[in-house]
């Protein structure tokens, strides 16, 4: 009988090209996404070798770090960022990549769109110049971060060396409360265990409380494994996972999606299988969750308060939370609810997608976002767009005074035009909290996006339970 | 790639957790098409005050400082994105070496491709280069990959580990592409099966 695997092993294991003692495994990848940002050295560097893609077929690329979320019938104002858009366009036609252009409407965030068009399947090993590629781990595919000599090695190459992981289980029980979400979920795993407590290793999300979220909660959840260090996060596939899955794109169709299930449902860790760690997180322990901090792990319970240095027995981690606090510009014990901020964002590879935004709008549904903010919604892709155009979520948005954009990365990085002015405040539904992410001296604080919309309306953070939903949209 | 055999520089010290890749090299600065010239953005938003002036305070303002070439910072080095215009940044500025007690994978996996050493060491070995280096401006240290040995200017040593398949690739300057493009015949030969591609102009 053959030892008994994790879901990690198994799928690293059906991608083994070649292995040799006292090298790097080489490892075959089955679908590359690309984005403008970090691609132009690699298509160069190919060039510059005379060397030529491999598989176009297994590659796809679309523009999002830097797109504007205004009118797109516009001329790119900023000129570096069009040359880089103009650049991927260029690539992408002398190489024959597949590629979603700024006016596709299959256009949107990488890690949003990829899902979306059927691209991202169980089993497979799906790479990108981008850290939340450990997104797509949600549908049972070893998805990973690559940084740009890599992308040119996978571009000529369909391969990567990669030394084998090693695994980690987080196994997660008990049921999220009302009112949260796989945000708070994730947040409050990496405030409680920090931001390095997967390094070097790939996470297996297990239990209760993740078979029960959706397949877009569970993108939210190994979106941010990155955030815990993680090279890479990811779920066993079910029923869940086939049924967003059927009819997509690019998905198999009719009966090869029914024999495409039988191999995905081998795609499970085997009883008795042993992880190289293994830690624990009870669903039901945490309240809505709030980072207060410059690092995704400072983050506590919306009903708590801002810490003291004092708090903190390790001298490294106090020094940190003394210059997150300066940065932030948050004096300890201040009630977290009763910080004021000026500017709320919701969107991105976090929490750009369907579900978030209808999240978001039942909160904002009937309310009016207050005088004193300024709150934009960028819907992670086309797709979701029109989706909630079609339910009226715009409608719901704008009514309220929040600003209904195009789809793109936006204020998750402000590359684009969407930036905090230094010392203004925003509640965001983004994953990194890191001086200067969404703006020189901008301030962030990480939330969900029922969290984020209620910010919006109250004007500073608020226990999201504590708001009264009139109706169901 | 430059090899990396052995190398001697001034040490900076950045006494701080978690240094993420933003505060390596931000945003507005990855636009950049080319992998030349980013080491005029290295750590930008410490160096350079709102308006554009140097902040004094800051270590690398300063000389003897502004000419290190090895790094001492604290734990979680380079966390955060992909961005490999964070080796780029510190390799162009004329860092060869970080020294930290941990690193992010991704950065830690980047810095090999460019030449760019990072060394782990022990938090308290680091605290104390951190401390020294803090309080003897222009200190050096000697780094030998051949040896794994981080020595210091009185003859104290450090050893550290050091992957061997990735220290043949930087002592000689391997090129990765080239190294696994003598193995197509075995990639070839996966794709014939490949049990989970799925083509997508197909």
């Amino acid at each position: 009988m053959n030892r008994a695997k994790t879901l990690i092993e198994k799928i690293w294991e059906a991608h083994v090209v070649r292995e040799n003692p006292g090298e790097p495994t080489l490892l075959y990848i089955d679908l590359h996404l690309v984005h403008e940002v970090t691609s132009p050295q690699a298509f160069e560097g190919l060039r510059m070798s005379g060397r030529k893609v491999r598989r176009s077929d297994l590659t796809f690329a679309t523009v999002d770090h830097n797109v504007p979320t205004t009118d797109r019938t516009k001329p790119i104002e900023d000129p570096i960022s069009k040359q880089q858009i103009d650049t991927l366009r260029q690539n992408c036609a002398e190489f024959q990549i597949p590629f979603a252009d700024i006016t596709s409407q299959d256009q949107g965030v990488v890690h949003v769109i990829g899902p979306e068009l059927g691209l991202t399947l169980p089993g497979k090993t799906i790479v990108c110049g981008d850290s939340h590629t450990s997104t797509h781990g949600a549908f049972g595919a070893l998805a990973f971060g690559i940084g740009t000599s890599e992308v040119e090695h996978v571009l000529a190459t369909q391969c990567l060396q990669q030394q084998p992981p090693k695994t980690m289980e987080v196994f997660v029980s008990g049921k999220l409360g009302t009112g949260l979400g796989a945000k708070d979920l994730i947040l409050g795993l990496i405030a409680k265990y920090g931001t390095a407590f997967g390094t070097g290793h790939v996470i297996e999300y297990r239990g209760p409380a993740i078979e029960a979220l959706s397949m877009e909660e569970r993108m939210t959840v190994c979106n941010m494994s990155i955030e815990a260090g993680a090279r890479a996060g990811l779920i066993a596939p079910d029923q869940t996972t086939y049924n967003y899955l059927r009819g997509r794109r690019f998905a198999p169709e009719g009966a090869a999606f029914e024999e495409a299930v039988k191999v995905w449902n081998g795609l499970r860790t085997d009883p008795g299988a042993e992880f190289d760690e293994r830690i624990e997180f009870d669903a039901s322990s945490i309240a809505p969750q709030i980072t207060w901090g410059t690092s995704p792990g400072m983050g506590t319970d919306i009903t708590s308060r801002v810490p003291s240095p004092e708090d903190f027995a390790d001298p490294v981690v106090r020094r940190s939370a003394e210059l997150a606090l300066e940065y932030m510009g948050l004096t300890p014990g201040t009630p977290m609810s009763e910080i004021a901020v000026d500017r709320v964002f919701i969107g991105s590879c976090t929490n750009g997608r369907i579900e978030d935004l209808r999240a978001a709008a039942v909160i904002a549904k009937g309310r009016k976002v207050a005088k004193t903010v300024q709150a934009m919604v960028v819907p992670g892709s086309y797709k979701v767009k029109h989706q909630a155009e079609q339910e009226g979520l715009d409608i719901i948005f704008k009514e309220a005074g929040f600003e209904w954009r195009e789809p793109g990365c936006s204020m998750c990085l402000a590359m684009n035009p969407d930036v905090l002015q230094p010392g203004e405040r925003c509640a965001s539904t983004s994953n990194r909290n890191f001086e200067g992410r969404q703006g020189r001296d901008g301030r962030t604080h990480l939330v969900s996006p029922a969290m984020a919309a209620a910010a919006a309306v109250a004007g500073h953070f608020v226990d999201v339970r504590t708001f009264a939903v009139n109706e169901e949209i | 790639m430059e090899p990396f055999i052995s190398h001697k520089g001034i040490v900076a010290p950045i006494d701080r957790a978690n240094i993420d890749t933003d505060a390596i090299i931000p945003k507005q600065f990855l636009k950049r098409i080319e992998r030349s010239g980013f080491g005029q953005f290295l750590f930008y938003d410490w160096r350079f005050n709102a308006d554009q002036s140097v902040n004094p305070d800051f270590v690398l303002a300063n000389a003897p400082y502004d000419q290190a070439s090895i790094l001492v910072a604290g734990p979680n080095f380079g966390c955060g994105s992909s961005r490999e215009h964070a080796p780029w940044a510190l390799l162009d500025f004329g860092f060869r070496a970080i020294i930290a007690p941990s690193f992010a994978d991704i950065f830690f996996n980047n810095c090999f491709k460019n030449g760019v050493l990072p060394i782990t060491l022990p938090e308290s070995d680091v605290a104390l280069l951190i401390e020294l280096s803090t309080k003897n401006p222009g200190m050096m240290l000697t780094i030998d990959l051949k040896e794994q040995k981080v020595v210091r200017e009185d003859g104290v040593s450090y050893h550290f580990d050091v992957d061997e398949y990735r220290k043949m690739c930087l002592l000689e300057g391997l090129d990765d592409i080239g190294l696994t493009l003598q193995h197509a015949d075995a990639i070839d030969k996966y794709e014939q099966s490949a049990p989970f591609s799925v083509s997508i102009t197909a």
